[in-house]
């Protein structure tokens, strides 16, 4: 079963998965991180409190498209990804449905974890004439950046099972070799395959994560 | 000069319940180096009254002036420029948890364009101030309660604050490390001749430290004045119950409605003792003048700023032509005398 060309789909199954993967945090983070301090800093009790922008960030933007399944939200975004890439198949189109996707999961994870920092050491920092860029980049992300890690661990492992489901639409990778083997010819043993690599992946990443998370804690 | 001065500040809160207004028209007057105690109950308004004093909460109407600049007056970057020169530590202490020690202390130089060299060399100093110099790799969470506040204090004085404000600072402390934290902040106010406020819900933090002293009670000020002059002659309400609380600790015998019952009879009188009298025996010679006993019903000594201090509850004869006899004898002798109200307990 293990022939040559079977071990070198693999491989560079594995390798487009990772790449999908990992280009697809980043540019998540990159949209999703300022959303999410964004929303912080807006929210009533926040640094610079916005109902307006509060709502129509959270509600409009975010919720909505958090409730699009991702499958459809893919589909739907297909005009935009032949724009930006021009192609809407292989693994860098899906980098663009993966990180527009993950980008509101990300804004809420990095929300949710500022709102876990002391509000006595925000008090502390305005007490010392701090700015409130002071106060979000030296203060809030710093003690934050425990939960930011593990936050961040949750959403690859999302985005991993995402680009899984990527298959469908010929976006390379391992879900794309899960689809076309177990789907279309019924070959369950290259599926299963695929799956255990995929299970694999998600174990490394969460342990790193963790690891990771727990080396830089100051807090033990 | 005054520091510090209030000026009819009232702070109200808008919530869903209704208003709460925390401070009712406050105003009062911190001169150049007190140590100055707001002391209340909880729900007192103390709080929001210190964090008007650096506008961390703006107050409803009402003036704050800081050496006479009214902070309503300043844009948000005069307002910072201002909170530098401002200091403020906590009940919590409010340390940067994922930051070791030194790098705690540099924030606020940090935050006031300092090189992070120059930062560090100056933290170092700070620490050997509040004698912590061998922690400055170690991490809050590794810190006792006094440490932690130690850090804080050598933070708050980083930025050449003028003014030092204390939120419950020692409430969170164990008395033993209560007095050590409060000598240093009275060498702090001495060395350096920062302003401190302090506010507190422990009478002994005030006894301990401040010179002067304002009773709060359901955001307004019942009380004003030197300490001293407060503990031996209080006259609001407010002021009875905390220096009653004081002497009696929480659980005082004599507010247990049973305990009040058996009391029943002559008037309850508090007497105080300054250091020239605390020398005759001045109990021992009314009961052996009037042949009279006396009920003696609780008794401490305490140090108020450095001076001792006697107070007792003392309960007199029903016989109310003896018992103003009494009260005239123990007045000639330098005590202060005063007649204290069941409800004050």
């Amino acid at each position: 079963m293990f022939t040559k060309e079977i071990m070198e789909m693999l491989t560079k199954g594995i390798g487009e998965t990772l790449y999908m993967v990992l280009l697809s945090t980043l540019l998540a983070y990159v949209i999703g991180l300022p959303l999410g301090v964004i929303l912080n800093v807006t929210d009533k009790g926040g640094l610079k409190p916005n109902a307006a922008v509060n709502k129509l960030l959270g509600t409009i933007v975010i919720n909505i498209t958090r409730s699009v399944p991702f499958v459809i939200f893919a589909l739907l975004i297909g005009p935009l990804t032949k724009f930006l890439i021009g192609k809407s198949t292989g693994p860098t189109a899906m980098v663009v449905a993966l990180s527009l996707s993950a980008a509101p999961l990300v804004a809420r994870m990095v929300e949710s974890s500022l709102n876990e920092v002391d509000k006595g050491v925000i008090e502390a920092a305005r007490s010392m004439g701090a700015t409130n860029r002071f106060i979000v980049f030296k203060v809030m992300l710093v003690e934050a950046r425990i939960s930011l890690i593990s936050g961040a661990t949750i959403c690859l492992v999302t985005i991993i099972g995402y680009s899984a489901m990527g298959g469908f639409f010929g976006s390379g990778g391992l879900g794309d070799i899960a689809v076309r083997y177990g789907y279309h010819r019924y070959d369950f043993g290259i599926m299963i395959i695929t799956v255990v690599l995929l299970v694999v992946l998600v174990l490394l990443f969460q342990a790193v994560g963790n690891r990771f998370a727990s080396s830089l804690d100051r807090r033990k | 000069m005054s520091t510090i001065r209030l000026k009819n500040l009232t702070k109200t809160f808008y919530q869903k319940e209704g208003e709460v207004s925390a401070l009712k028209d406050v105003s009062l007057e911190i001169n150049d180096g007190d140590i100055y105690g707001i002391i209340g109950m909880s729900g007192a308004g103390k709080s929001t009254l210190v964090r008007c004093l650096n506008y961390l909460e703006k107050p409803t109407s009402g003036q704050v002036y800081i050496d006479e600049v009214e902070l309503g007056s300043l844009n948000e970057q005069q307002l910072r420029k201002e909170r530098t020169e401002i200091a403020m530590i906590f009940q919590h202490f409010n340390l940067l948890e994922q930051k070791n020690v030194i790098d705690n202390i540099c924030l606020p130089l940090l935050i006031a364009g300092v090189t992070k060299k120059e930062a560090r060399m100056r933290a170092h100093q700070l620490l050997e101030t509040v004698g912590l110099s061998e922690k400055s790799k170690a991490f809050p969470s590794k810190l006792s309660g006094g440490q932690k506040q130690r850090v804080a204090i050598a933070r708050a004085l980083a930025s050449n604050p003028k003014i030092l404000l204390c939120d419950e600072a020692t409430s969170a402390l164990d008395p033993q490390t209560t007095k050590a934290i409060l000598s240093l902040l009275k060498e702090i106010n001495k060395k350096l001749g920062i302003t401190i406020v302090i506010i507190t819900h422990q009478m002994e933090v005030v006894r301990e430290i401040c010179n002067r002293v304002a009773i709060m009670e359901a955001g307004e000020v019942k009380e004003e004045g030197f300490v001293e002059a407060i503990f031996d002659n209080p006259k609001s309400k407010a002021a009875k119950h905390l220096i009653f609380k004081d002497a009696g600790k929480e659980d005082h015998v004599l507010g247990d409605e049973k305990v009040k019952d058996l009391l029943k009879g002559g008037k309850i009188v508090r007497i105080v003792f300054t250091e020239n009298s605390a020398f005759e025996p001045v109990i021992s010679n009314v009961i052996l003048k009037f042949n009279t006993p006396i009920n003696i019903l609780g008794a401490d000594t305490k140090n108020v700023g450095g001076i001792a201090k006697g107070e007792m509850l003392i309960r007199l004869p029903e016989d109310a032509k003896l018992a103003s006899e009494m009260s005239a004898y123990l007045l000639e002798r330098g005590l202060k005398v005063e007649e204290v109200e069941a409800d004050v307990y």
